[in-house]
């Protein structure tokens, strides 16, 4: 009997090696992949073990920080410092919904899993101090995003600041806006939390000033005259245009009318601005034809995404035909834009036609303050020259001190401006946007360049207006930067 | 002391004891236990568990009067057994303890039945009283062939254990438990384990002769006649019946292998692992096309993740998997892991996913190793019996162990469909805790015999008269 036992004790025997060599195959071969499965819950526990570092504005205040939860595995959760007012720079970060915008972008060093904190994690691995997450400063100025987020007050809209001299954001309000935190955890209130916003016909959760593009009206004639600058077709900004009124639209039987009674005849292009003509700037427009526009609006920035690093949509200056292309260039037909690309227009001529690449993180720190890595700024285009650059200075500063800016002047400070009033929907039918872009200069250089959208439904249609809505708001923005 | 050449097979005369091995063993198989239990109390809640010092006197104790007793009846049982028992069940004991302070398992306890109730206490006591069983059986069973004269009151014992639970009603899907009010739940199926392989034992000693030789030539086969075969398949058959309609697919699976095994060690018909083999083939494809319980089971297996977010039955599967993946080579650690996310059966059918991810590949290939060498000596004992009862009743109970490992562990591994059996010792359980105690020590009642010395011969009553001188 002993052959066939000695036979069962060699197939026991491959039994367990079978069992070893799964084991093996699972523990050893399989292990990075199990362990960061989607469905592994144990990927969001460690995500959530530890206090995330936080986002901070450039002065140094927190916007964002941890709260300890019970109840959960998930021992901690996002908490904000004034969410409704930080959401669209910081998007959410959620123990049941995921995150997004700066959040998402910046989780690793948020969440203190990127490479360059691997140091800090050996190290607090061997001390026994908790695993902590590094914090990403921001260029924000606290002051400046609360003065655009109060002049927005109740009304829809968004504001982009800009620094012109290297691209730092310094504002970057939406409203309505909503505060991340009521849906921070994995409860049911959370889950309610974020369907009454995500059902919201205002849209709060909507980040306005990036991802949200709209016609710019008037503002574009900043664009357009540049333009004109640039390729030559007026060389001076007090020369007369040959320009009719009402000029006859290309192709087309529909007349192009300017807003009220306005000296728009033959204008300069200084007074064109200064009020605002659209016969002057649609016949700009249909004279440098439509690729020569494209040309100069894709040098400010339009018809690409900005990643700031949060993605910005692409503002659009379409391929179009003649009688499109001659609305286009007074900001309406389907140019369309998002508040960040106005304030890169305005930021742009401010800085002399250098426009710098508009970035909202300034550095990466690990939890030791070390710095990581800082931002360097970069220049993105020259859409005119210097020289050019000042001519349209010189226009917009006469928008603000003899136009239609005058709203938002600002006591012994240079301001320049530009108004717009966009009509939208069918046939004119909707209340129209009211924009206003800006800059503010001193003696060194310009600090600030703004761009206000107000997308007010409640307003009297005929109170809407870039100078008499927007402009205060970014005249508070400016001062605030400022600090006058 | 004459020079011992030959330990493992037929009993050399003047083998040692080997007892003082063991306590030394025992040692040891006391010692990692109350570290393990240390361990989880400084990672879980920072401190010394205060049960401490009574776990370990508690399991000391136990494994100490298990020794006196192996030392005063079974002097020359296998020195490794009762070791290797006490240091899984001790460790089962510090996992069902560590899963009993996990806040998630309470929880799901408390919303589930309205109470959490901690199931360490209970495995202690059932601990407890598999070590009595163990010692009774080493008190009563002087000579293990006297359960040769059982055979047939075996037989019928055990078709009645595994008909009985078929009065109860069916627990998660399975009708394998019978309650009893004020005891608890009871698994007749791991006692008739042990008892069917006594019948077998005494049977197939009886019949073996007859089941090899007198055999007609089919098909190249060798198949014996019908009154020799026909009792062991009709009781077989019955089993198995009585298995699928309870649908403990784990258990029909060791009763089979059980049957094959001994068969196979009786007549030393390789054919018999053929037909073994062909029809443990074909009954899994059938089982698993009718029965909707196995074929989502085996779904489950194909694709772990498949279902996951849809019906959710291969859940508890894809959460194992992913708990020995998130273990790792060394694990998290005791108490440090999250393999409470199994949530049902963390702590029973699926205890060996807690220890593959607290104590990583490590660990497991540790307790593999362990699970692997009780077998071993159970198959060296099969081997060392000098009696074929003795043999096939030992070759029978360390297969039916080995195959409980396999099923078990590949079951919860994914190496093969999950059946649902407990991990013999590790995983929280009365009766297979009691169950497998009485197996081992019926193994070491069986190895003590094979290793006694053998008796110094009888004088010759011939010899004795040629030296009377008669008047």
């Amino acid at each position: 009997m002993n052959k066939p036992l000695r036979r069962i004790a060699i197939f026991c025997g491959l039994l367990i090696m079978a069992l070893m060599i799964r084991d093996n195959w699972l523990q050893y071969v399989r292990a990075d992949e199990l362990n960061t499965h989607k469905y592994n819950r144990r990927v969001q526990i460690e995500r959530f073990a530890h206090e995330r570092g936080n986002i901070i504005t450039a002065d140094g205040q927190p916007m964002t920080s941890s709260k300890e939860t019970s109840g959960s595995d998930f021992k901690y959760k996002r908490a904000w410092n004034n969410g409704t007012l930080w959401s669209p720079v910081t998007g959410y970060n959620s123990q049941a919904f995921d995150s997004s915008q700066l959040e998402n972008i910046e989780d690793k060093i948020l969440s203190g899993n990127d490479d360059r904190l691997f140091f800090d994690r050996t190290l607090s691995m061997f001390t026994g101090e908790k695993k902590q997450g590094g914090n990403v400063v921001t260029t924000l100025n606290s002051a400046a995003q609360k003065a655009a987020f109060e002049g927005l007050g109740d009304k829809k809209g968004a504001v982009a600041a800009i620094d012109p001299r290297t691209g730092a954001i310094l504002a970057l309000a939406s409203t309505p806006s909503y505060d991340p935190s009521v849906f921070a955890g994995n409860s049911t209130a959370d889950s309610k939390a974020r369907q009454k916003l995500l059902e919201d016909k205002d849209k709060p959760m909507l980040n306005r000033a990036l991802r949200e593009t709209y016609p710019p009206g008037s503002t574009f004639k900043v664009v357009t005259a540049s333009a004109a600058l640039e390729n030559g077709l007026y060389t001076s900004i007090d020369q007369p245009t040959r320009s009719p009124v009402p000029y006859q639209l290309p192709q087309s039987t529909t007349p192009l009318k300017n807003e009220g009674n306005i000296p728009c005849e033959n204008a300069t292009l200084k007074v064109a601005l200064q009020w605002s003509c659209n016969t002057v700037f649609g016949k700009i427009s249909d004279d440098l034809g439509n690729k020569k526009m494209i040309e100069e609006a894709d040098k400010f920035g339009f018809n690409d995404e900005v990643f700031t690093p949060v993605r910005a949509d692409a503002s659009i200056y379409p391929k179009d035909n003649r009688p499109q292309n001659a609305m286009a260039g007074i900001g309406q037909a389907s140019n369309r834009a998002t508040p960040l690309q106005m304030a890169m227009v305005a930021a742009a001529v401010a800085n002399d036609g250098k426009l710098m690449k508009p970035y909202m993180v300034d550095q990466l720190q690990a939890p030791s303050l070390d710095v990581l890595s800082k931002t360097q700024p970069e220049k993105m285009s020259q859409p005119l020259s210097a020289a050019n650059a000042q001519k349209i200075q010189a226009m917009m500063e006469n928008v603000v001190t003899d136009g239609t800016g005058k709203r938002g002047a600002i006591d012994g400070v240079v301001v320049g401006g530009k108004t717009g009033t966009a009509q939208h929907g069918q046939n004119n039918s909707e209340k129209p946007y009211a924009w206003f872009i800006s800059y503010a200069k001193t003696d060194q250089g310009s600090p600030v360049a703004v761009a206000v959208v107000v997308e007010d439904g409640d307003a009297n249609r005929d109170d809407i207006s870039g100078g008499g809505l927007a402009a205060p708001i970014a005249k508070a923005v400016m001062k605030a930067v400022l600090k006058k | 002391m004459s020079v011992v050449t030959n330990t493992t097979t037929i009993g050399a005369i003047d083998a040692p004891s080997r007892r003082n091995t063991e306590l030394a063993l025992l040692v040891f198989a006391v010692a990692i236990p109350v570290f393990a239990y240390a361990n989880v109390g400084l990672a879980m809640t920072g401190k010394l568990p205060s049960g401490m010092l009574g776990y370990g006197l508690g399991l000391g104790l136990l494994a100490g009067v298990g020794h006196l007793v192996v030392r005063k009846f079974a002097r020359y049982a296998d020195p490794l057994l009762l070791p290797l028992a006490t240091l899984l069940n001790g460790l089962g004991l510090v996992l069902i303890w560590r899963l009993d302070q996990s806040p998630r398992l309470i929880q799901r306890a408390k919303s589930a039945f309205g109470a959490f109730h901690p199931d360490a206490p209970k495995q202690l006591l059932y601990t407890a009283l598999g070590m009595a069983l163990f010692i009774a059986v080493l008190m009563l069973l002087k000579d293990h062939r006297i359960l040769q004269r059982y055979t047939y009151i075996s037989m019928a014992f055990a078709l009645f254990l595994l008909i009985l639970p078929m009065f109860f009603p069916a627990v998660n899907g399975a009708k394998i438990w019978i309650s009893i009010p004020g005891l608890g739940t009871i698994q007749p199926g791991e006692f008739a384990k042990i008892i069917i392989a006594v019948f077998f034992s005494g049977y197939l000693m009886v019949k073996r002769d007859a089941l090899a030789l007198a055999s007609r030539r089919f098909m190249g086969l060798y198949l014996p006649r019908g009154r020799d075969l026909g009792p062991i398949l009709v009781v077989w058959g019955v089993s198995i019946l009585i298995l699928v309609f309870e649908t403990d697919l784990g258990t029909s699976l060791l009763f089979f292998g059980l049957f094959v095994i001994m068969l196979y060690v009786a007549t030393e018909r390789t054919s018999w692992i053929v037909f073994g083999l062909l029809m443990s083939a074909a009954g899994a494809v059938a089982v698993a096309s009718f029965e909707p319980h196995v074929k989502l089971r085996v779904d489950a297996w194909l694709d772990p993740f498949g279902c996951y977010k849809t019906t959710g039955a291969c859940e508890q599967i894809g959460q194992a998997i992913m708990s020995f993946g998130s273990g790792g080579t060394l694990g998290t650690g005791l108490g440090q892991g999250n393999s409470d996310l199994i949530g049902f059966a963390a702590n029973a059918d699926f205890i060996l996913s807690t220890v593959g991810e607290e104590l990583g590949l490590a660990g497991m290939m540790a307790i593999l190793l362990i699970y692997g060498l009780i077998v071993e000596r159970g198959v060296r004992t099969a081997l060392a019996a000098r009696d074929p009862f003795g043999k096939l009743m030992a070759i029978g109970l360390s297969g039916a162990f080995a195959l409980q490992v396999f099923v078990v562990a590949g079951g919860v591994m994914g190496l093969i469909p999950l059946t649902g059996m407990t991990m013999p010792f590790l995983a929280q359980g009365g009766s297979s805790v009691i169950a497998n105690w009485a197996l081992i020590g019926i193994l070491i009642r069986i190895s003590d015999t094979a290793r006694r010395p053998a008796p110094a011969p009888a004088p010759s009553p011939d010899a004795e008269m040629t030296q009377v001188v008669r008047p």
